[in-house]
């Protein structure tokens, strides 16, 4: 599938591809997987390498994904780097460990090539499963291009396994639009990475260390000894740890960006926000198109920017009301939907984030991209014009759904 | 930029051509996004691959609705699929067929087309009809948009399921050789 075209080693492959070659010069100790569309290439990709003496790691074929991470959490608090990759209903049946991981403060990488989730029955990308586990504690961020998806995947390892995070973390990309799409993408050296990642860092105060026996996952809670208190504690260091992983993500991405000259947008991204009257807020793969739209919009007169979020989990509200401030309406495209609100889950974000700002303004959510529906430039161009009519008091800040009559 | 759709059956490796064109014209210093149709690929279904070409970074990550080039590995699917949609003034068809020029379908915007009997080339190397490689040596001499030598050396990191280097290669060559380029419609 790949040709190293350049002296400073391009490659084209597609988004799974990206995602496993990322994997591999982070060198993990122990994968482990069961396969799922739209990841399954990601996972062959990963298997064939450690197959061909490329990846010096364990290769777990478990038989399902309960197992895939339970014995991932067993290699991690033997002190492994770990790593899996799920889609939707693997990421379901894979809930009970993938809920228990943070607390355990287990510093894993696991990927989620979105797939919107069953039922009606579909197989098609979506971000309904990284969405339905938002609030579980991982640190999740949301790739672009497959560049990004590559380059993350090594940052992943780095935020996990700081010292002041200590937490999982989900690299999400796109099913079918970025899983498959195929790109230019460049391949950094195995020295560099080795050097960006420096030693391994394993979480001793849970390592099954036998020189220091001790019981993992103490019995909290209830009446009795230790009671309450010290269940309270955890959930407290976990809340923290996630608000000190916005900075570090940052210093990551700086670190990152400096070494091989691609710096990518840590937390959100600013497209054209200088002088915006309105503007749109985007995640993932449906950005470029978006950028493009930004873009025809500015060459005409129309002063519209974007906001791409990058790290969903922890939510970086401090950016996101900051890079809002000037503006006069907003529209926030989702690719999954909030049961709960009729809306979208970034959409429901960005709102709570305005509202504790103070900033009370036109919002609208915009929901696009389901079960694989493509959202183009003339789909963002419909939804740039629908947001500068909200900002002139005009239509319903009712959600749209983008792709109803697609 | 240059927006290609490449429309064929699943399981002649309509995808696989886009990803070895796609390595092609990256080496030769373009960007290059290629993105399949997405369906089950059950074995003769109508199968679509889009790939966008431009010197600079390309950013949209969506299928091609208004094509320039369309690359059809496939004889018979222009009869159950509008092959030609979207297609502006000024377009390129590059046909997998054993009919002449005037027993061929075009599309009201098709200004140059590139004929190529990928059928028989396919038989006569792999022993099956598979036309993905011929018909790249077909693009390659409609279109003048990437050289032989890049489609081969594209190739020689490829993994293909139902033939070896040395066939797929012969396969490229045959295609350029036996394709025949017409201008129609008079503003190509």
């Amino acid at each position: 599938m790949t040709v190293q075209t350049k002296p400073n080693k391009v490659i084209v492959c597609e988004g799974n591809e990206a995602a496993a070659r990322g994997v591999a010069l982070a060198r993990p100790d122990v994968v482990s997987v069961y396969p799922i569309t739209p990841q399954s290439s990601l996972v062959e990709a990963l298997s064939q390498m450690i197959a061909d003496g490329e990846l010096d790691a364990e290769l777990i074929n478990a038989e399902g994904e309960h197992s895939v991470l339970s014995s991932l959490q067993g290699a991690c608090l033997a002190g492994a780097r770990t790593y899996t990759a799920t889609s939707a209903q693997g990421l379901a049946f894979m809930f009970e460990p993938y809920i228990r991981a943070p607390g355990l403060r287990l510093p894993m990488v696991l990927g989620i090539v979105t797939r919107d989730v069953l039922s009606p029955q579909c197989v098609w990308g979506g971000h309904q499963d990284a969405m339905l586990v938002r609030e579980c504690g991982w640190i999740q961020m949301y790739c672009e291009t497959v560049q990004e998806i590559l380059d993350t995947n090594i940052m992943a390892y780095k935020v996990a396994e700081h010292p002041e995070v200590m937490l999982p973390v989900n690299v999400c990309h796109d099913g079918n639009y970025l899983s498959f799409g195929i790109a230019r993408c460049e391949l950094p050296e195995q020295g560099l990475v080795d050097d960006f990642l420096g030693p391994k860092s394993i979480n001793w105060h849970v390592a099954l260390d036998p020189e220091r026996p001790m019981a993992v996952d103490p019995l909290t809670g209830g009446s009795n000894n230790p009671g309450p208190a010290m269940f309270v504690r955890y959930r407290m260091g976990q809340t923290e740890s996630m608000g000190r992983a916005l900075r570090v993500i940052s210093e990551v991405h700086t670190d990152w960006g400096k070494r091989t000259g691609r710096h990518h947008a840590p937390l959100i991204e600013e497209y054209r926000m200088e002088g915006a009257q309105v503007a749109l807020v985007t995640i993932g793969s449906m950005t470029g198109a978006a950028k493009d739209a930004v873009d025809a919009a500015r060459d005409s007169g129309q002063a519209v920017g974007l906001v791409k979020v990058k790290t969903y989990r922890p939510f970086p509200a401090q950016a996101m009301t900051k890079a809002l401030a000037n503006v006069k309406a907003v529209g926030v495209v989702d690719r999954s939907v909030s049961f709960a609100w009729n809306g979208g889950p970034v959409y429901q974000d960005t709102l709570t984030a305005l509202a504790l700002a103070g900033q009370r303004l036109p919002i609208q959510s915009m929901i696009g991209g389901l079960a694989g529906a493509d959202i183009t430039q003339e789909h963002f161009e419909r939804a740039i014009a629908r947001v500068f009519g909200l900002a002139k008091g005009e239509g319903s800040t009712e959600t749209h759904w983008m792709n109803e009559k697609d | 930029m240059t927006e290609i759709r490449i429309h064929g059956r699943g399981g002649q490796g309509t995808v696989l051509a886009s990803s070895v064109l796609a390595q092609a014209l990256v080496e030769e210093g373009k960007y290059v996004v290629a993105v399949p149709s997405f369906g089950f690929e059950r074995r003769g279904a109508p199968v679509a691959a889009f790939l966008r070409v431009s010197d600079r970074e390309i950013r949209a990550m969506t299928n091609i609705y208004h094509p320039d080039i369309i690359l059809c590995i496939d004889p018979t699917v222009g009869r159950t699929v509008d092959i030609f949609a979207g297609m502006g003034p000024g377009g390129t068809l590059v046909q997998s067929t054993k009919a002449e020029l005037d027993a061929v379908k075009l599309g009201p915007n098709v200004a140059k087309v590139g004929l190529c009997d990928a059928v028989t080339i396919a038989l006569k190397i792999f022993n099956k009809p598979i036309t993905n490689s011929v018909m790249l040596g077909a693009f390659a001499k409609t279109t003048g948009m990437v050289k032989l030598d890049s489609l081969k050396a594209a190739l020689e990191t490829t993994e293909f399921r139902d033939a070896g280097l040395k066939q797929n290669m012969d396969a490229i060559a045959q295609g350029y050789e036996g394709t025949i380029v017409h201008t129609v419609g008079g503003h190509a």
